[in-house]
């Protein structure tokens, strides 16, 4: 290992930039002639459109334009999609209402789009926003989850009778039938995943910009993947031939899934620029962010889980509602079907799984991919299942999975997936040696003295992640493929810049796709430089989400490594004047057995462009050469987090006292920030067990509208984590990566209730804990009632 | 933000002058609260008289048996400061405590108190303490100063100069902070200062900051936390919320209120 390749803890190159204030987020971007758009977002959850008056607002100072609903359906700029088609039980297509960039007679929920104002200044277009009226004739919302689809209640789109987009399952439910009719325990739990507002620093912004000389439209945006929104706006919205059409992503301050999408205030922007002959800026403000940012989560589940005599798991069946929101979001329809049901084997061998899905709308904000994306659900269902099981027929949790344990690779689940590795034994008894288990009855006798309830909790989770296999998931109804584009261009003077469809937003890719370049072609890391996010440089792209860009992007690097050598060798052999099968490259070197002159990396890039020692005929002169990869499977990261907590039973409030996590990740890049990515995935695990969830009333008002509200993780609510790593090499990428993105936010949430729930001596408590809430449960503990 | 005519005075009487000049002037002190308020349209005053450059409102002095506090000294001076902590060291626990370390280098005593947000801590300090509140015009004592919900007895143009508070026996402040906003969600103030013992209560009262008067009956014979194991807090007075209702906050009340007297000593 070299001190900038593969497995260093390289610092990361792009952390002088943005801890100096050097950052280039979309909002620091400022065009010539640049106009200001604010949106006037409907104030109710339910309402027919009425009227809408802008005639104040035009007279009002600065202001260039309002557009509507109206305006966009006369410009014929198509609809948002959902690009995953979800087919029902019956065979039958989701049923799906269309998704206007600008509402058309009718809003769905409070921060629906319904006018846009332009003016000079953002003041400006704030002052005649205010003086746009709307009449609205307001409708009793459906705000609910698990009531929406009830008779009697409030139809949101006339496309989805009872509210229900998709009525889906998946597994052999007569297998599951039979095993749960045969079976000695049976464990039943019902759960809420608890909805969830995303929360990037920085907040979504776009700049639309039109060039009348070229007839081109350019787009700034905070997007994770400026290439897939391209597509979208080009072949779908129809804004712009996608030639005519350049998206540029520039740093973006977090994502966490919310900037996948393609959202209506770009579209406008974008269509906007052109009709006022300006750049249009929009940047959204945190209100806005809370309101209209695709939300994560959602669910209400039935899970029951069959056990036989031996203690052996032998079937699963759930059975879930998902909240999609008032519209379908861009992967909306995948996240609680193709990204949650086949992972609820866990880390089990379990013969037969059955769940259905109802996808439903509400009159609530957009629902989609938000880290981790679907098998948070999953592993909070199977892990919240397998830990009350082993309680209930009073096994040690921990030996409890496993006996339970899947142990032989390839291993096929009922559920579609085939796990390729791991080592989920090796896991767990490194997560109990590092969590000192066996001191746990002292550290819980010694709260109990002081009156504490102290409990352990494990959640020992599996993902699917490097999304994905593009044969596979088209099967699955996917609308785009999910491999991954690099180029490798050789400067002259041997310096590089790799071009990647992968987009950076926190990753750390300019660290560690250069650690990689480093290795592999013998050259000094600060000789490579990174580049991202931009539709006129990266050739095309599928950007970066669902752990996938080093399981994927990098190995699409690799591979264009790889040509970029064969090329080079055939170089050298001209320059060394040997045949090109003797040329022999290691760390930077070019040498030969048929002679003892060598050469470096950067003699031969300048000899690849000088081109003197070889004609054309010979070799083409210069070095660069790209790849795409398109994996053959899924990745499967996992692990096994323990949660220790402690209760305060008199207020309710919750220290997390410990926490292990043991993770196998396959090949490592660069350890630090792999770590740092539990770190963070950790975080916003806990916050969704402790902290956040996004309520509204019953007249669909989103209460937990900002930070008086809505809970983020700090640092203060977290204990310094214990995170260790084991190695199972993932067979299907070149390198052996599994990606580390979102483990943390997988595991976390069952960790954490597991932990409560042994604590309290009771399962009755829901996510978010609050201090109210763990008080409340507190009052039903039997540990508390014996201590007093 | 709307447009707004800044001022910036010297003196408390020019500050004085400037607000009574318009009658939608309002004193900008540490703006935790006036400035988002403003960034978001729900407060548009036609003129901000800032008392950032007022030096007569700054400074902590101990004056006899008298801590006195300009209106305008920072949490973070409070917190901070010797000569608190050698004269009322719960004083900077209170202020120690109040939002995150940015809010404390902007916050001040004065816009806390003037302010008199229901979830506020100087609330219950100033209450617990029996505090004097001088202004420009008169001294108001802290029962007469807190009249409910962000309401106070300053009137349009009346300034808060300093805060006097008698150095007391024993002194503690215990906070249970709302996790969202990190405001209280209870916070529980204790003081016995000559005879007087008062027991003030922020975060939970649906009229704001109030003192608990069976606590302080309580306290008054026997200071002790076991004296406080039999009095109740009515739930039907507090206010509710997601984060807590009445009856969790009625409880933490009592909770709190024991925590604080074990603290005072």
């Amino acid at each position: 290992m070299s001190a900038t390749g593969i497995g260093a803890s390289v610092r990361r190159k792009e952390d002088q930039r943005f801890i100096t204030g050097k950052g280039q987020y979309t909002d620091d971007i400022n065009r010539p002639g640049q106009a200001y758009a604010v949106f006037v977002r409907s104030p109710h959850a339910h309402a027919n459109l009425k009227g809408i008056d802008a005639s104040a607002a035009l007279k009002s100072p600065g202001c260039l334009a309002v557009y509507t609903g109206a305006d966009i359906a006369k410009d014929k700029v198509g609809n948002l999609i959902c690009g995953w088609m979800i087919l029902s039980k019956d065979g039958s297509q989701m049923k799906m209402g269309p998704h206007p960039a600008l509402a058309q007679g009718k809003v769905r929920y409070v921060g629906d789009h319904v006018a846009v104002v332009i003016a000079e200044t953002l003041a400006e277009a704030k002052d005649a926003a205010e003086k746009v009226s709307v009449t609205y004739d307001v409708l009793p919302a459906a705000v609910d989850v698990a009531t929406t689809q009830n008779t009697g209640q409030p139809q949101i789109h006339a496309e989805a009778p009872n509210n229900t987009v998709y009525q889906w399952h998946l597994g052999d439910k007569a297998a599951v039938d039979a095993a749960f009719a045969g079976a000695k325990h049976v464990t039943k739990i019902d759960l809420v995943n608890n909805r969830l507002i995303p929360n990037a620093i920085e907040p979504r912004a776009a700049i639309g910009d039109y060039d009348s000389g070229t007839e081109s439209l350019t787009l700034h945006t905070t997007s994770q993947n400026p290439h897939v929104a391209r597509l979208v706006l080009s072949a779908f919205i129809g804004i712009a031939p996608e030639h005519k059409l350049r998206v540029i992503a520039p740093d973006v301050g977090g994502g966490f899934g919310s900037k996948i999408f393609i959202y209506a205030e770009e579209t406008v922007c974008l269509w906007a620029a052109r009709k006022v002959g300006r750049p249009v800026k929009w940047t959204g403000d945190r209100t806005e962010a809370f309101l209209a940012d695709a939300h994560g989560r959602d669910h209400v589940t039935s899970a029951e889980l069959a056990i036989d005599a031996s203690g052996k798991i032998v079937a699963l069946r759930a059975k879930t509602k998902a909240n999609l929101g008032g519209y379908l979001s861009t992967f909306a329809s995948s996240v609680p079907t193709y990204l949650y049901a086949p992972l609820l084997s866990g880390q089990y061998d379990i013969p037969a799984i059955y769940c259905e899905v109802d996808g439903v709308y509400t009159n609530t904000a957009p629902v989609d991919a938000y880290r981790g994306a679907g098998r948070p659900e999953a592993t909070f269902v199977v892990e919240r299942l397998v830990e009350v099981a082993a309680r209930q027929i009073g096994q040690d949790p921990a030996e409890f999975r496993r006996k339970n344990f899947i142990r032989s690779f390839p291993h096929a689940t009922p559920v579609i997936m085939t796990y390729d590795a791991g080592d989920y034994e090796a896991c767990l008894n490194k997560a109990l040696e590092l969590a000192d288990k066996n001191g746990f009855a002292t550290r819980k006798a010694l709260s109990a003295k002081n009156g504490k309830l102290r409990g352990l909790g494990y959640s020992a989770y599996i993902e699917a992640c490097g999304i994905a296999p593009s044969a596979a998931v088209g099967s699955l109804g996917a609308g785009v493929g999910l491999w991954e584009s690099a180029e490798v261009r050789v400067n002259p003077t041997g310096s590089v810049e790799v071009l990647t469809g992968s987009h950076s937003h926190g990753q750390g890719h300019e660290t560690t796709f250069a650690q990689l370049t480093s290795q592999r072609l013998g050259i000094p890391i600060e000789q490579i430089t990174v580049v991202h996010g931009d539709t006129d440089k990266v050739q095309f792209g599928m950007g970066t989400y669902g752990s996938r860009s080093g399981a994927v992007g990098m190995s699409a690097i690799y591979y264009a490594i790889d040509k970029v050598i064969v090329k080079a060798k055939k170089v050298a052999g001209f320059v060394l004047e040997v045949p090109e099968n003797t040329v022999d490259f290691k760390e930077g070197i070019f040498s030969s057995s048929a002679t003892n002159k060598t050469l470096t990396f950067p003699e031969v890039a300048l000899q690849a462009y000088i081109a003197h020692k070889f004609t054309g005929a010979q070799l083409e002169p210069g070095l660069k050469e790209g790849a795409f990869f398109d994996p053959t499977n899924f990745t499967f990261p996992s692990g096994v987090h323990i949660c220790e907590v402690e209760i305060d039973p008199e207020t309710g409030s919750t220290r997390i006292d410990r926490w292990t996590a043991v993770d196998d990740f396959g090949t490592l890049i660069n350890p630090m920030i792999v770590e740092g990515q539990v770190h963070g995935g950790i975080a916003q695990g806990v916050g969704q067990a402790l902290l956040e969830g996004a309520v509204y009333d019953k007249e669909g008002q989103l209460l937990t509208a900002s930070y008086m509200d809505y809970c983020m993780p700090r640092a203060g609510d977290l204990p310094s984590f214990q995170v260790a790593m084991t190695s199972t090499p993932c067979p299907s990428n070149p390198l052996g990566i599994k990606g580390c993105g979102e483990a943390g936010a997988i595991a976390a949430p069952a960790a954490v209730v597991n932990a409560l729930t042994d604590a309290l001596g009771h399962e009755q408590i829901a996510m978010p804990a609050t201090p109210l809430a763990v008080w409340r449960a507190a009052q039903k503990s039997p540990m508390k009632m014996a201590a007093e | 933000m709307y447009a707004f005519d800044y001022h910036r005075p010297q003196s408390v009487a020019d500050a004085a002058s400037l607000l009574a000049s318009s009658s939608e002037a309002k004193l900008l002190a540490g703006g935790h609260t006036l400035i988002p308020t403003m960034k978001q349209r729900l407060a548009s005053p036609k003129a901000i008289v800032d008392l950032s450059r007022v030096a007569e409102l700054r400074g902590i002095d101990r004056k006899g048996s008298a801590l006195v506090i300009g209106a305008m000294t920072t949490h973070d001076e409070v917190a901070n400061s010797p000569v608190v902590r050698s004269a009322i060291a719960g004083l900077c626990q209170v202020a120690g405590v109040i939002g995150d370390q940015h809010v404390r280098n902007r916050g001040t005593i004065g816009g806390s108190v003037a302010n008199n947000d229901p979830a506020a801590d100087y609330p219950a300090a100033v209450l617990a303490l029996n505090a004097t509140v001088t202004t420009n015009k008169r001294e108001i004592g802290a029962d007469a100063f807190f009249k409910g919900l962000f309401t106070t007895a300053l009137d349009d143009s009346e300034i808060i100069v300093r805060l006097s508070f008698p150095v007391p026996a024993k002194f503690a402040y215990v906070k249970f902070a709302n996790p969202a906003s990190r405001y209280a969600l209870v916070g529980v103030a204790v003081a016995q200062t000559g005879k007087d013992v008062r027991v003030a209560v922020t975060g939970a009262g649906s009229s704001g900051v109030f003192r608990h008067k069976a606590m302080e009956a309580a306290l008054a014979g026997n200071w002790s936390a076991q004296a406080l194991a039999n009095v109740a807090t009515g739930a039907s007075d507090m206010m509710s919320d997601m984060h807590g209702d009445g009856a969790y906050r009625a409880h933490l009340v009592g909770v709190l209120a024991r925590r604080a007297v074990a603290a005072a000593g």
